[in-house]
């Protein structure tokens, strides 16, 4: 955990640095027409997000960003970046995504490891084109000088901090959109007001990147605060940030019939007392997604406690089990009263 | 790039005159070769598929419209899932105007072919195999179309899935013939779908043959307007080997047609044996449920004319023997569990034999009813109109040699 505030408190430093330099309108470093372009770049060096790509040191009007509760990808630890094009500016857009102007970016690197140690694994990056969003992964090479497109994917043996070897998967393109898509149009999934802090929505106002700030922004716990909060009011946060973009109306996995936005209220769609429809052997033998008071019996944990295919939820970018996350569920569905 | 962008201004076109074959062979790299063909396909692009092994270490994807997708034959191109470390399924489409045809997927972890929201989709002569037999750890899907409008199944052939072998749902405009569902927990399973006809098929060894039914709380309900017709539904006698918790865990060994809160569904010309549960079962959704939109109820079911014989003679269900007894050493190839919306419940043809479980409202316990012979009209003659469902013709044009 220290390793993750940490993170965040050298994020906020570059952040603040890259802020005060747009006071000056720098020279525009980022190749925008790349971003608007119809071509797929070959390196991540060709957009030149980065004044120092190696070190994640991000160009001029390159704006480091963290996540009240973020997306577990393997314990990976990721350095989010946006880009909002010279003189345009972010729509608020209350608690939900943010509207980003075409031709913004929006730019994540995974890691493992620490200081020089840290091992770059895949940059992905989100394109606002005029057609619309377009994903695609870059992958490092062994050397650590540069991430080349890796429209296939792949997989590679990683060591995680804590020792554990696990064959880590890169998705491919398409697997992108089966995380960032509604009703079939890609969309980013990070970036919702309600799971910003009120602190950095508030730095880039100042520093004219976005319209306002408005209500429902930073409504999200912080996922550190897990152990004190509420288990309800972590789980439903978690549940949206880490489910929600299939586990919506149009979103990959809507034909569930499972909807775990934070907005969603009827018990039934969460999950409680629902009956799976096409979950094979994932039920685990369990008959309810949620069964209230008995973690033990409901679908939901069995599926996140499992790294079987077929079994494991999320069906991508999952080789381990988030254990913190699956403890806060376990207590939240332990809490509820059984009918 | 050229041809990139040629290919962005005439997505219109169903096949542009420019669309290429993409060959990919089995061996080293298989993974990333056939998967960036995948994603690098233009809209009328066929990619081919050698003879061979495929090694694949995960799910392989397809969102490129109107892509075809062809194999060297069912059993000379085969995708090895073996090895699967990742994804729900084997292959999953989610563009339209889809065909694949001529491979096999073995031992998927998760569904076989899954394609979600993938309007007019062909599936021709794919087989998927979970080779070790029916067994709870294999896949739940072998043929997964779902959320779609326009769904042609053809030539496949699917055992060993841990629930269905073919199972379309939350779709219309279906079409599942000429296939083989063996050793699967459900053979067919038609589920929350509407204008679906099934022909031609055989199933066998499944825990039950071809299922028809509707649950809640579902995006799309409303299932209906099936016809099930000339099909072979012989000896469905596995053990049923779902994972307890899914809806088919709780189908009886030995269904043959199972209806379950549906409506206006045809079931005539088939011939169905050696079902030691039923030879067809018709019956009402049998759990609470709170969806305001579901109707649990069998509606206007029609069991016509169809070959019945050898059924009922080892029915998985409570007091099966005094059952037998009174029946006479085998039930009748019909069960009903008796329950009606007011006159809308069940039609057979005469001669046909059938019980009733004498049940009156949806979720009754079965030990309360009280068994006897079925007495319902007979159907009123079919006046149907089947051009109106199944898959669109311009999909079973798609297939024509």
């Amino acid at each position: 955990m220290r390793h993750r505030l940490a993170l965040l408190g050298a994020a906020t430093l570059v952040l603040a640095g890259s802020i005060v330099a747009r006071a000056t309108p720098p020279a525009e470093m980022v190749d925008i027409s790349l971003i608007l372009g119809d071509e797929l770049p070959k390196s991540l060096d060709d957009f030149a997000f980065f004044a120092d790509v190696r070190a994640q040191a991000p160009n001029a009007g390159v704006v480091p960003y963290g996540l009240n509760v973020p997306l577990y990808s393997d314990g990976a630890e990721k350095l989010r970046f946006l880009y909002v094009p010279t003189g345009q500016q972010i729509g608020a857009n209350g608690e939900g995504l943010l509207q980003f102007p075409v031709g913004s970016a929006l730019i994540k690197t995974f890691a493992f490891g620490e200081g020089t140690e840290r091992r770059l694994i895949e940059t992905r990056v989100l394109l606002h084109r005029a057609d619309g969003w377009l994903a695609l992964p870059y992958r490092w090479n062994e050397e650590q000088t540069e991430a080349r497109l890796a429209l296939a994917g792949g997989r590679l043996a990683i060591t995680r901090p804590d020792g554990e070897e696990i064959s880590y998967r890169i998705p491919n393109k398409n697997q992108c959109k089966e995380c960032h898509s509604v009703d079939g149009a890609i969309v980013p999934i990070g970036p919702k007001g309600r799971n910003l802090s009120g602190e950095w929505l508030g730095e880039i106002y100042e520093a004219g990147l976005l319209d306002e700030v408005n209500d429902g922004m930073d409504m999200m716990p912080n996922w550190a605060s897990r152990d004190t909060m509420p288990a309800a009011q972590m789980a439903r946060a978690y549940l949206d940030v880490n489910c929600a973009h299939c586990h919506r109306p149009g979103g990959s996995a809507s034909n569930s019939g499972l909807d775990l936005r934070l907005e969603q209220r009827d018990p039934i769609k969460i999950g409680i007392l629902k009956r799976p429809v096409a979950a094979g052997r994932g039920s685990g033998g369990h008959e309810f997604d949620i069964a209230p008071g008995h973690p033990e019996r409901s679908i939901l944990v069995h599926r996140m406690g499992s790294t079987e295919p077929g079994v494991a939820m999320p069906e991508l970018g999952k080789s381990t089990v988030d254990e913190e996350a699956l403890e806060v569920i376990e207590r939240w569905i332990a809490q509820m009263e059984a009918p | 790039m050229t041809r990139f962008l040629i290919g962005a201004a005439s997505l219109a076109l169903a096949t542009p005159a420019w669309a290429e074959t993409i060959t990919v062979e089995a061996g080293e790299g298989a993974q990333e070769r056939l998967q960036e063909a995948l994603i690098l396909a233009e809209p009328g692009d066929e990619i081919v598929l050698g003879v061979g092994r495929f090694m694949l270490t995960d799910g392989l994807s397809l969102d490129v419209d109107g892509v075809t997708v062809r194999g060297a034959g069912m059993d000379a191109t085969v995708l090895d899932f073996g090895g699967q470390q990742g994804s729900g399924e084997g292959f999953l489409i989610t563009s339209d105007d889809v065909t694949v045809r001529d491979f096999a997927l073995e031992n998927p972890k998760g569904d076989g072919v899954k394609s979600k929201g993938a309007d007019n989709i062909v599936y021709y002569r794919v087989r998927v195999t979970w080779t070790d037999g029916p067994k709870a750890s294999n896949g739940a899907y072998g043929i997964y179309p779902v959320e779609s409008t326009g769904v042609l199944v053809d030539g496949v052939k699917v055992s060993g899935a841990s629930d269905a072998g073919i199972y379309v749902g939350q779709s219309s405009k279906i079409t599942v013939r000429n296939s083989i569902a063996e050793a699967n927990v459900a053979g067919i399973e038609i589920e929350n779908s509407r204008d679906a006809i099934v022909e031609n098929n055989i199933t066998t060894r499944n825990t039950g043959g071809i299922l028809v039914f509707d649950l809640p709380d579902l995006p799309v309900m409303g299932g209906g307007n099936v016809i099930i017709r000339r099909n072979l539904v012989v000896a469905n006698d596995e053990p049923n080997f779902a994972p307890p918790g899914n809806i088919v865990a709780s189908v009886r060994r030995g269904t043959g047609i199972l209806v379950m809160a549906n409506e206006d569904v045809l079931i005539e010309g088939n011939i169905v044996t050696n079902n030691p549960t039923a030879g067809a079962m018709v019956i009402a959704y049998t759990q609470p449920f709170e969806d305001e939109r579901y109707n649990p109820y069998a509606r206007n079911v029609v069991i016509g004319s169809n070959v019945f014989a050898d059924n009922g003679t080892d029915p998985q269900l409570d007091a099966a023997e005094q059952l037998l007894a009174a029946f006479g050493g085998a039930l009748p190839p019909v069960l009903w569990d008796g329950i009606a919306e007011g006159d809308t419940g069940l039609r057979v043809a005469p001669r046909t034999g059938g019980w009733t479980l004498g049940l009156s409202e949806p979720g009754q316990d079965l030990a309360s009813g009280s068994p006897a012979p079925l007495d319902v009209p007979e159907p009123l003659g079919d006046t149907r109109d089947d051009t109106s469902i199944g898959a669109p013709a311009a999909l079973l044009q798609r297939i024509v040699p």
